[in-house]
């Protein structure tokens, strides 16, 4: 395998990479988009929000902002050793947000929000999260965590992940050219060697299992997980299942 | 009725880019060098901004005028 970096722009790299088959260039491409880990806001607590938003429409646009990520520093929370529901500071940052309009109206960018830790910051401070008509206010905490793509796409650490297959008449091998542009969450250079190494170490495990005869258990017990806990709706929505069974109660 | 943070089908982020954009097109300029300046190349992300309407602002005057009006009735 030869990989050679032909670009690197901004929040983009190009790069081709020879002496490999379509499979391996499609894993690294799916690895990039859905297992590499990112920051982004998971829980919010809203405290006052007398916007034009509904809480939940607030949530989901605070949860999409892509934050500056040091995945050195933290770890995903499945994977953390607190154990703990809201997490602790190796798995999760405090954001705050606390603002008002007086007189005139104001747009809320996300500059205005307080990071905790200074290198957990959004990737770009203007970005607009509201606005307020005068005397309208919004104030909440967040809780930033890492997570995967394929959990939701507020974590996918790319926008653009592709890659053109130049086979020059051999479909076996041939030149295969990625072009990675990165939300600004990592380095798009940090996001493609992070893939390469959850790449691995997936490989390796499977390999293990293997070596072990138990590669054949998993596939009999294999099932389509379901969504518990802090999943795909947990931003700003509560627990669905608990306010049902107040109702009927009532 | 506001810009969506990122990009519907892409998921570039996208929301810091529609002032400048309004702005720089209602002085004049081409929408089509706007875009290319701010970085937006493909049709995807080019799209969200061409085809907003940037309707809160218009909505923001109700509640302002909401406001006055009590303030008004109260004094």
């Amino acid at each position: 395998m030869k990989v050679d970096v032909l670009s690197i722009n901004g929040d983009t790299i190009k790069f081709s990479v020879k002496g490999v088959d379509e499979a391996f260039a499609n894993a690294l491409r799916r690895t990039m988009i859905s297992e590499v880990p990112c920051m982004a806001i998971d829980d919010i607590f809203i405290f006052d929000n007398s916007s034009v938003f509904p809480d939940e429409e607030l949530a989901m646009r605070v949860g999409f902002i892509p934050f500056t990520t040091d995945l050195k520093k933290y770890t995903l929370p499945e994977k953390c050793e607190c154990k703990s529901d809201l997490g602790c500071s190796h798995c999760r940052a405090v954001i705050t947000l606390d603002v008002s309009a007086d007189t005139s109206p104001r747009t809320v960018y996300s500059r205005d929000l307080v990071s905790e830790d200074p290198s957990i910051k959004p990737v770009s401070p203007d970005i607009v999260i509201a606005k307020l008509a005068p005397k309208q206010a919004i104030k909440f905490e967040a809780y930033a965590r890492l997570g995967v793509g394929n959990v939701h796409a507020k974590w996918q650490p790319v926008s653009m992940c592709v890659y053109k297959h130049e086979t020059g008449g051999d479909k076996s091998g041939g030149l295969f050219i990625f072009t990675v542009e990165s939300t600004g969450c990592l380095k798009p250079e940090e996001v493609v060697s992070e893939a390469v190494r959850i790449l691995v170490e997936k490989l390796n495990t499977f390999q293990e299992k293997i070596r072990r005869g138990e590669a054949s258990d998993e596939i009999v017990e294999f099932e389509v997980s379901e969504e518990v806990g802090r999943g795909l709706y947990s931003v700003g929505a509560g627990d669905f299942e608990e306010e049902e069974g107040e109702e009927s109660q009532e | 009725m506001i810009i969506p943070i990122r990009c519907f089908s892409c998921g570039k982020v996208i929301a810091d880019k529609w002032e400048p954009f309004a702005k720089r097109v209602s002085q004049g300029e081409h929408p089509k060098d706007v875009l290319d300046d701010l970085g937006l190349t493909r049709y995807c992300c080019r799209r969200m901004l061409l085809s907003h309407v940037e309707l809160i602002d218009d909505i923001l005057k109700f509640y302002g005028e909401k406001e006055s009006l009590e303030v008004e009735r109260r004094s």
